[in-house]
């Protein structure tokens, strides 16, 4: 006699492992008191150079430390070392994107205690990473002028999972005729409310309202207890 | 390109539920997704059969049910379906506050045994 096969209700995300372990980040970074920003953005719109200025102006006054997701090749982390600022490189080998057990595991031996701001730098990719949370408190999606205004609305998933946009390039802006208020209205559309930061890693153009905006962001998580 | 992987840790995780219960074999799968959610259906249906390979899964469908993107428009205060992952506003009165509450699901619901 054969037996009808039946339907059994699961519910479970997918994705559960690395919730468990992006919540118990979260948990650690908060009680350590290191706000965490992460960077997403596709290959070349110039998230190194952006990092490399952040990590070199704050390191001035703050505890600052990166770590930065690469395919293959350590020269990202050589370049920010320049900073002075603590780097470590997570070499993901063909893997598109950073998950929440690779930033545990990159951390592991580290006294996050001694930090005030922690950044990690995805892998260049506007699509897998969307999907991944990785304990960060702030999530900083890049788009540089030489990429086109419809950006946001091609990767519309990845400008929605992260907090804050930031234009790059602006010093090309002129060159590459950039439609600045069509790029703010796409990226509105796709993530109504979100903040825009519009800077040159060149110039410093932007650099002192975003930064300052980081800041006051770093305080507001503290003054949130922990729970 | 990571619905490979995403087919893998569906794969464990149905084969982990069904070993749980008892269950000898797994048919199908379902699986609801949203469009935020950053997994593109062809592409995860194209990986699952190879993920599910050599498994206790292997030769079970995946049924993926799509979700689309609502949010909650607190001007309307209502539940409000946008018209596009590119327009997340409110449909209705344009209002930008509204907060996403479905379409970035990546979850299996369900599935299908026998016993």
């Amino acid at each position: 006699m054969s037996v009808e096969p039946r339907l059994v209700e699961v519910r479970k995300n997918v994705l559960k492992q690395n919730d468990i372990v992006a919540r118990s980040l979260r948990e650690k970074f908060r009680a350590a008191g290191v706000f965490v920003v992460s960077l997403v953005s596709s290959p070349g719109a110039g998230k190194t150079a952006f990092l490399e200025i952040t990590l070199t102006v704050l390191h001035r006054h703050a505890r600052v430390a990166a770590l930065v997701g690469d395919l293959a090749t350590e020269n990202d982390a050589a370049r920010l070392a320049r900073s002075n600022a603590p780097v470590k490189q997570i070499t993901t080998g063909t893997v598109c994107h950073l998950d929440a057990s690779m930033v545990q595991k990159a951390l592991e031996g580290w006294d996050l205690k001694q930090l005030d701001f922690l950044f990690i730098e995805n892998v260049g990719n506007l699509v897998c990473p969307s999907s991944y949370d990785l304990g960060e408190d702030l999530r900083l999606v890049l788009l540089s002028v030489t990429e086109g205004e419809d950006k946001p609305l091609k990767y519309p998933t990845i400008f929605n999972s992260a907090d804050v946009a930031v234009i790059t390039k602006a010093d090309l802006a002129g060159a590459v005729e950039f439609a600045e208020s069509a790029a703010r209205h796409n990226v509105q559309a796709v993530r109504p409310g979100m903040e825009i930061f519009k800077v040159s890693a060149k110039t410093g153009e932007g650099m002192v309202q975003y930064l300052e905006f980081l800041e006051r962001s770093r305080m507001r998580s503290r003054a949130i207890p922990v729970v | 390109m990571h619905e490979l992987s995403i087919a893998v840790s569906i794969v464990d995780l149905a084969a982990e539920e069904a070993a749980a219960r008892g269950y000898r074999e797994v048919h199908a799968v379902h699986l609801r997704l949203g469009p935020l959610s950053g997994v593109v259906k062809e592409a995860l249906l194209a990986s699952y059969e190879m993920a599910s390979a050599s498994t206790s899964l292997e030769g079970s469908e995946l049924l993926i049910e799509e979700v689309p993107v609502e949010i909650f428009c607190p001007r309307c205060q209502q539940r409000r379906r946008v018209l596009s992952i590119q327009h997340l506003s409110c449909p209705e009165c344009g209002a930008l506050e509204g907060q996403v509450v479905q379409g970035k699901e990546l979850e299996v619901v369900a599935l299908e045994i026998q016993e």
